[in-house]
């Protein structure tokens, strides 16, 4: 019973996929969303039923294969499910946010007029926002190696194709390029992890593998003569590398910014809410193994770390609305990674479940504004648009006072406990950490506002004032309000299960000196009223709020003070201006490097070296003998074949005999 | 039963009698040409299909064997069988055969019954390579197959023709003939000319040693390895598409088909002694020739360089065995890499004969392979691009398409043999991906830049399902590679044995 609904539960999208993909022309534009929509749906609402079933129930694992990939040297290869608290929350998660994102759609594809209507571009669409789901469904509930690389691959295709889903723009498919190379960059050390898993575990098999971690922790692997490595600590960091590109962290962060070249939906349900979290997801699947590795671990904390701080403060200076809440996206990932570093595993995969919804919130509520907009994406020309559109107004605000973890909203309780954790945290570098996410803080209050001020608050711009502006229509504002909702409440009831360790059981495992968040449980866990009331004196939430503050008079009381500062260090804004030149240091080194040492190979071994010193003289020289040989040339090759081959008999057989 | 029924000769005869029948009946009428063609092509892969419905999985020995004397006193005999490792290539052949038929359809305007005719002797003689258990039959096969090849590319070619086929030609023939010599030593030591005798009898190690170069020598080229891989750009760019199909596609499996019929088990000991050699080689394929790709300006070149790339994970996955066997004292991890590097051939016959056919609709079109001629396909041709854009993914290597499995496979058994084998047969990850995507994006995307860009049309009914055949074979072997793999256990199995036990 359980494996037909999880069968239909992952299914289900990928044949609305193909209806929508396939047949886009025969079933047109409403043919099109509502098979997706309705496949999409079917999967929410059989998620509901296996969280009801998992979170509330605690029904025992399932773990079955769906079918056998490939059988080879003794290995199952499957295709599987494996079904406990922490899959059936993100497969929740998961349709969901789809669901809205799939209606929500209709509203704003309606609104494209940037693409020609000769396509069928709309079909296209829903047919690969539902493959996407299929696709990240297939990763959330592998039960092996195997098949989380299959969807971990999987969602990184829909992801390039859906980037460059304006496929003239030449921004568009520049983006979608350079996003499908870091993240092979990513994968190119994942694939390293796996194959690593292969030869020391024998298994692609996750239950399998937990199973030896035991047994295997203490293994050195010689990395090269004389140098050996701790084979646990190297398998982590490869697979962490994985996390990296797909959870942009830093270095592997540079696509995604540039993702936002995609439309505004999927920047949404991908970039933000579902996608992007498949690293974080990964490790927390994989914590009985991480938790054997202080190393790993130590590097997972400071690269979330580095990533929260760093990429929170190129927020501050972007101009483009979507690229506020993307820099916000990378900024958040760092604080779930560095809760994956600081054994609050639980802290990092809930902040990955409020953010989902508040971030899917704000970027849909964002493409609203860019919908009333026209496609006008700059922040500057905005302003005063509370009145106009209140709907995306309120709603827009309640995703930011999430995400800045204003107390009692649902971003609160996952930030805090991330935070709380990692002070808790005795691991190199957790000191570190913590003052960086702290700072984080501050930084995420002040550029979420100071976007939001200008949008909505100030003065109307000349193109607010000179156009029509109105607010979405309902399939825009419905999955607005419905994504509040759980932006708003979902904090509450979850935040004791999770610091005790209760909400995902034994899908999570941590050892007892790691526990992090038990530990915070136990020092400053009184209740959930208590937590609210008492963070208003902690040091994160009057950051928040001097960040809110700061805002509003920076760019509402005294405009004139953002040009002043700008103007007093060149420097620092030239550093963040240009992201801190990661961006230029792999145009320069990778992308030309390599070009370059592809056309010296080209033009000096293969032309020069092998063709027209080996090949070349060589057949000069033939040609140069058989000119002696002229009588006997009849300038058939065949002739020559035969001649060679009968000579080469007649050698061999005079040696022979 | 079928057992008794001549199947193979039935492979290897049909299509060349009917290709000669082509040439007489064909002349000054293309229709019947085409028709009779496509006639033969498919009756060949359905006469084919009972190979593997009727093949047992559960022996390593021949079967479907059929054998005659032919020349009695030399030994040499007309004899016949396939195994696990060559079966499915066959059925690849037999497969490739009638696409390469129906890519030609309307596109030959000039002598259709000659070059469908060349096509389909062609086809009979490569099966016949894969079945041949004879190594002067084999010779025989591997030899002539140059001849229509070589008409193919000398009379139908592009302007550079003349040179590419000089190149070719000489190239494979100067590898092969120290295979002959090879077979020729061998033949007076065992006084068989029999492949399977060769597997068997003793051999000294000097012996061996000169042997194996002599195979590695012959089958580097028809793969090809690098330094001999130059040939191979210039033969792609000139041949027509149907040519580069059965070349990339087909040809260039048979070195591969080559070292495991003949090097690993006939000289086992000489391989493991030189694994490394052919291991260098491998890697070198697959990052130096993947960044060599790169740069390349004809997409044809591009193509074929990747070509060269995808062929490394074939010899590095079948002699990563030794590594495997010296550092951890058992092969087990090392039947993935062979299997894999199976696998690889097959869905590199799929994959490459696919981008092949989608550069040769473009070329029938616009007249040019050069990657600036071309911009923002995809607005006139969505259908095509979405293709084009599966077969890409699926030469990147991305699960669900067949490409990935065979890389999947060989980066873990090489790993296991040598981390650094692993890793850097990883970077095809980047490197694949790199310039696959790199000439999607140049090619099919962004706006339309010019007249002839603009006047394209999108696929008609005949490209259209040739395209999606090889879409389905590409996707339902990366879905489901299982029934492929149970095909070859048992002669993956027998083979590491052999490649294992000393000949000394």
């Amino acid at each position: 019973m359980l494996h037909t609904i999880l069968t239909i539960i992952l299914v289900a999208p990928l044949i609305g996929s193909m209806i929508a993909g396939l047949f886009g022309r025969q079933v047109g534009r409403a043919g099109a969303h509502y098979a997706t929509i309705a496949g999409v749906a079917i999967s929410t609402v059989l998620s509901f039923y296996v969280f009801w079933l998992y979170v509330f129930n605690g029904a025992a694992e399932y773990n079955a294969s769906l079918y056998t990939w490939m059988v080879s040297d003794g290995i199952r290869f499957e295709i599987g499910f494996m079904i406990d608290k922490l899959s059936a929350t993100m497969m929740l998660v998961v349709t969901f946010v789809s669901l809205m994102v799939h209606i929500y759609t209709i509203g704003y594809m309606d609104h494209d007029d940037d693409y020609d209507h000769h396509n069928p571009y709309y079909q296209r669409f829903f047919s690969y926002i539902s493959l996407f789901t299929f696709s990240m469904l297939s990763l959330v509930m592998a039960n092996n190696f195997l098949q989380l690389f299959f969807g971990w691959e999987a969602v990184g295709l829909v992801s390039y194709l859906l980037i460059g889903f304006y496929m003239k723009r030449e921004s568009a498919i520049q983006a979608n390029l350079k996003a499908f190379l870091v993240n092979r960059v990513g994968d190119f050390g994942f694939i390293l992890g796996i194959a690593m898993v292969f030869v020391y575990f024998n298994t692609m098999d996750y239950n399998e593998f937990f199973a030896q971690l035991t047994s295997q922790r203490d293994v050195m692997i010689e990395i090269m003569p004389g140098v050996e490595w701790s084979m646990m600590t190297l398998m982590l960091i490869l697979l962490f590398v994985g996390a990296m590109g797909k959870s942009a962290q830093m270095p592997l962060h540079v696509w995604l910014p540039e993702s936002m070249e995609g439309p505004t939906p999927i920047s949404a349900l991908i970039h933000a809410a579902t996608m992007v979290t498949a690293g974080i997801f990964m490790v927390a699947r994989l914590s009985p193994a991480y938790e054997l590795s202080e190393v790993a671990l130590t590097v997972v904390l400071i690269t979330g770390a580095l990533t929260a701080f760093l990429m929170g403060m190129l927020g501050l200076i972007q101009n483009d609305i979507k690229r506020v809440v993307a820099y916000s996206t990378l900024s958040q990932l760092g604080y779930m990674t560095a809760a994956l570093g600081a054994s609050a595993y639980a802290a990092g995969m809930f902040h990955v479940l409020t953010h989902a919804f508040f971030k899917a919130l704000l970027f849909l509520a964002a493409g609203s504004v860019i919908i009333a907009m026209h496609h006008i994406q700059d922040i500057r020309q905005m302003g005063g648009l509370k009145k106009y559109m209140p709907i995306t107004y309120w709603t827009m605000l309640i995703g930011s006072l999430a995400l800045i973890g204003f107390p009692g909203f649902s971003g609160f309780f996952s930030k805090d406990s991330i935070l709380l954790a990692l002070g808790e945290s005795e691991r190199f570098g957790a000191t570190f950490a913590y003052v960086l996410l702290i700072m984080g803080v501050f930084v995420t209050a002040f550029y979420n506002f100071r976007m939001f001020f200008l949008v909505f608050h100030g003065e109307e711009s000349e193109y607010v004032k000179t156009h029509k502006i109105k607010e979405s229509p309902a399939v825009v504002t419905v999955p607005l309000i419905l994504l509040s909702i759980p932006a708003v409440l979902m904090g509450l009831p979850m935040i004791e299960p999770m610091l005790t360790g209760q909400y995902f059981g034994d899908a999570i495992q941590v050892l007892e000196q790691n526990d992090t968040m038990m530990a915070v449980y136990n020092n400053y866990y009184h209740g959930v009223l208590d937590m609210i009331l008492h963070s208003f004196m902690t040091l994160p939430v009057l950051l928040a709020l001097s960040g809110v503050f700061l805002a509003w008079l920076m760019y509402i009381k005294q405009p004139n003070i953002p040009a002043k500062i700008k103007s007093m260090c060149p420097r620092g804004y030239y550093v963040l201006d240009n992201a801190y030149g990661f961006d230029r240091l792999n145009e320069i080194v990778f992308v030309n490097g390599t070009r370059r040492l592809g056309e010296f190979f080209t033009r000096v071994i293969d032309i020069k070296m092998i063709d027209t010193g080996m090949v070349t003289n060589t057949f000069m020289a033939v040609a140069h003998s058989a000119q002696a040989l002229r009588q006997a040339q009849t300038g058939y090759l065949y002739h020559y074949a035969f001649v060679m081959i009968f000579g080469l008999l007649a050698m061999l057989v005079w040696v022979l005999w | 039963m079928l057992t008794s029924f001549p199947i193979l000769s039935t492979l290897i005869w049909l299509p060349i009698i009917g290709g000669l029948l082509v040439l007489f009946a064909g002349r000054n009428n293309d229709t019947v040409a085409k028709w009779l063609s496509l006639g033969t092509a498919l009756a060949t892969f359905i006469l084919s299909i009972p190979l593997w419905t009727g093949f047992d999985t559960t022996t390593a020995s021949m079967q479907f064997v059929e054998q005659v004397p032919w020349i009695p006193t030399f030994g040499v005999q007309y004899y016949l069988g396939v195994d696990g490792l060559s079966m499915p290539l066959v059925l690849l052949t037999t497969f490739t055969q009638v696409l390469v038929v129906a890519s030609a359809w309307e596109v030959i305007k000039d002598r259709v019954e000659q070059y469908m005719g060349a096509f389909l002797i062609m086809g009979g003689i490569m099966v016949g390579v894969f079945a041949a258990l004879d190594s002067i039959l084999f010779y025989v096969f591997w030899e002539t197959l140059l001849i229509p090849m070589y008409i193919v590319i000398g009379k139908w070619g592009g302007p550079r023709r003349v040179y590419a086929t000089i190149k070719f030609f000489l190239y494979t023939f100067f590898g092969s003939v120290f295979m002959l010599v090879a077979f020729l030593y061998m033949f007076y030591q065992s006084g068989s000319f029999s492949i399977l005798d060769f597997q068997t009898m003793p051999l000294g190690m000097i012996a061996q040693i000169l042997i194996f170069l002599a195979f590695l020598i012959a089958f580097a080229v028809k793969i090809p390895m690098f330094p001999v891989h130059t040939w191979l750009p210039d033969a792609h760019v000139e041949a027509p598409t149907a040519g580069s199909v059965v070349l990339a596609a087909i040809m260039l499996k048979m070195g591969g088909y080559g070292f495991v019929r003949f090097s690993l088990p006939i000289t086992p000991d000489a391989s493991m002694s030189l694994d490394w050699l052919v291991i260098l080689l491998s890697l070198i394929a697959i990052v130096y020739i993947g960044v060599v790709a790169l740069v390349q300006s004809d997409m044809k070149k591009l193509v074929a360089y990747s070509s060269i790339s995808h062929m490394g994970f074939v010899t590095l996955g079948m002699f990563v065995l030794y590594d495997i066997l010296e550092k951890t004292g058992s092969i087990q991890g090392a039947q993935l890499g062979m299997e894999g590097a199976m696998v690889q051939m097959i869905s590199h016959g799929f994959i490459s004969g696919a981008m092949f056919l989608a550069i040769g609709v473009l070329y029938d079109r616009m007249h040019t392979r050069e990657i600036s001629a071309y911009s923002g396909v995809v607005n006139k041709m969505p259908w095509f691009v979405m293709f084009a854009v599966l077969f890409a993914m699926a030469n990147v290597g991305l699960p669900g398409t067949s490409g990935f499995v065979g890389e999947f496979m060989v980066i873990m058994s090489s790993f296991k043999a040598n981390i650094w084998f692993g890793t850097l047969a990883a970077l095809t990850l980047i490197i694949g991906a790199a310039y696959t995507l790199w000439m999607v994006k140049r090619v099919f995307f962004g706006p339309v830049t010019n007249e002839n860009v603009e006047g394209l049309q999108d696929l008609n009914k005949r490209e259209f399902a040739i395209m999606a055949t090889l879409a389905v074979a590409v996707v339902a072997l990366g879905i489901y590679p299982n029934p492929l793999m149970e095909v070859m256990h048992t002669s993956v199995e027998n083979l590491l044995v052999q490649a294992t036990t000393s000949k000394l």
